[in-house]
């Protein structure tokens, strides 16, 4: 298993999760667990996804996903896990 | 499992507050390129330097995307370049050569800048050092990535005078020599006392002779995280704030260790050491200037400033320290002027004198650094200045350093523009009493009782 975290966040919108998710199925990653809020129309979401039998490289998928974000007006980020599990935990 | 709120904290950390690795640095051992040859020599260095840092760049640019962390510089450090061409320099000119070729090296792997064009002459200068000191000047004016430093004294030898007194007329040479440029080739030339043989910043980065053939060192960052975290305790107790100083520079440094991690494994060249610096940009809000003025100062020069900067560079070592597996380098906050917008603003408020820098010096990394002066100073006064700094550096056991720039034909109440991470910086006076009969003594200052721990 290769985990990476999905990160979006931004103006709360309709159709993030359904654009996301079917990027995600597309390119053949799967998600592992979602956590999610909106606080005063503020969208914050991350996802653990595994990444191992990702159809496309990991560059392309963080650029893909990134684009989407975009077009929703949204930051979306794509980051292999080990930068935020190093930072919190030891 | 990492939690919504933790990622959200680490990409604000680099989005809004400037995290970054501020460099990813190669030092690579040039020792096998000696020959007695020039060209044999330098055709020797290129295909090293080529064949060792040739993934360099890349490999960085792919850790960045990776791990959404942006890795500003990618640099080369080398084995003091006096000693590679000791046996075929036999004019300041052959160095020069050498020196081009180092900067067609560069240009090739990508890198901005590579280090190394040095000499460590803490207790005396060989004929090979003093033919590269004196081909500096030429050698700033004609690269244009290469930095160049000269370690002039350690607590274990001493200061080297004789070394001091020529890096004075050296520094005022390369001012003269790249006044076209405001003097530009002074930014690049540091001289240092304790240099470490592991420090991956410019200018003072080389690959010193106690280390392996290739190693890679990283040194990080984040005056504004810092800055951040304590906007969230403003007006706590000191144990408040030296904690939560601690905590953060814990997170920066895991990042750094990380990358370096990463581009160990990676390039298959092991990995040497995390420099746990502050290093700022004259980016607004990646400031060390900013992190003093949130604990307590108008600005930065202000009575407290000393304690301020000592308090704020040891919870850094103790944050960082338990977050990597190595540490050296430089490892402290750095205080440049022209290289921080809360410096200059400092200086330009008439809070800050050449003189408190000096007196920062002592509980902080490195020296006085990036300060404009005006170009008429002379090179003995130059000369004292560095004396001065590396007095502090060999009593304190401490790498102290002296990055001044002269800048020719501008004065006090003029600002010099360096342009990109050198950033802009006022002229600042300089104390004009004569200090000519103390550096036109010959010989070296013996090193320091404490020293002797044998």
């Amino acid at each position: 298993m290769k985990k990476a975290i999905i990160t979006v966040v931004g103006k709360d919108t309709v159709g993030i999760l359904a654009k996301t998710c079917a990027f995600l199925a597309e390119n053949g990653i799967n998600i592992l667990d979602i956590s999610q809020t909106v606080v005063q129309g503020y969208f914050s979401m991350m996802m653990i996804v595994d990444v191992e039998g990702a159809v496309r490289p990991f560059g392309d998928v963080a650029d893909g996903l990134a684009k989407i974000g975009d077009d929703l007006g949204l930051q979306a980020k794509c980051q292999k896990a080990e930068i935020f599990e190093k930072m919190h935990r030891i | 499992m990492i939690n919504l709120s933790e990622a959200i904290e680490t990409n604000k950390m680099i989005q809004d507050e400037n995290l970054d690795v501020r460099t990813i640095t190669m030092g690579v051992s040039l020792l096998d390129c000696a020959d007695s040859s020039l060209e044999t020599c330098c055709a020797n260095i290129y295909a090293k330097l080529l064949s060792c840092a040739g993934r360099l760049v890349k490999t960085g640019e792919a850790i960045s995307r990776d791990f959404g962390i942006p890795i500003v510089n990618k640099r080369v450090s080398i084995t003091p370049a006096a000693i590679v061409g000791a046996s075929c320099c036999k004019r300041p000119e052959d160095y020069v050569e050498i020196a081009r070729t180092l900067d067609r090296a560069a240009c090739e792997l990508g890198v901005n800048f590579l280090g190394g064009f040095s000499a460590v002459v803490a207790k005396g200068m060989t004929p090979a050092d003093e033919l590269l000191i004196r081909s500096i000047p030429e050698a700033m004016a004609a690269t244009e990535r290469i930095c160049s430093s000269v370690n002039v004294g350690s607590t274990k030898t001493g200061i080297d005078m004789d070394a001091v007194r020529l890096m004075g007329e050296i520094v005022k040479a390369t001012a003269e020599r790249t006044k076209d440029a405001d003097s530009l080739g002074c930014a690049k030339l540091v001289v240092l006392c304790n240099a470490p043989d592991d420090n991956p910043f410019m200018a003072g980065a080389f690959h010193g002779v106690s280390e392996g053939d290739a190693v890679i060192n990283v040194g990080v960052s984040g005056p504004g995280v810092v800055k951040y975290a304590l906007e969230q305790v403003r007006g706590a107790d000191f144990e408040t704030l030296c904690e939560t100083i601690k905590k953060t520079a814990f997170k920066i440094t895991r990042v750094g260790q990380l990358v370096a991690q990463e581009a160990s494994k990676r390039l298959g060249v092991p990995f040497g050491i995390i420099d746990l610096s502050l290093a700022p940009t004259p980016a607004v809000g990646d400031s060390v200037a900013d992190i003093l003025k949130e604990i307590g100062l108008a600005h930065p020069g202000a009575p407290g400033t000393t304690a301020a900067l000592a308090l704020l560079n040891d919870q850094v070592k103790k944050g960082g320290v338990m977050a990597s597996s190595y540490v050296g380098g430089l490892s402290g906050a750095f205080i440049p002027v022209s290289e921080d917008q809360g410096m200059i603003d400092a200086v330009e408020a008439g809070a800050l004198t050449i003189e408190k820098l000096e007196a920062m010096t002592c509980v902080c990394s490195v020296g006085l650094d990036m300060i404009a002066i005006p170009g008429a100073t002379s090179a003995a006064t130059i000369a004292g200045i560095i004396a001065d700094e590396a007095a502090i550096g060999m009593v304190n056991q401490k790498t102290t350093a002296v990055r001044i720039i002269p800048v020719i034909g501008k004065d006090v109440g003029e600002s010099v523009e360096f342009g990109g991470l050198l950033g802009h910086a006022p002229v600042m006076p300089v104390n004009s009493f004569d200090c000519e009969r103390f550096v036109a003594r010959r010989g070296r200052i013996p090193a320091p009782i404490h020293s002797f721990k044998n």
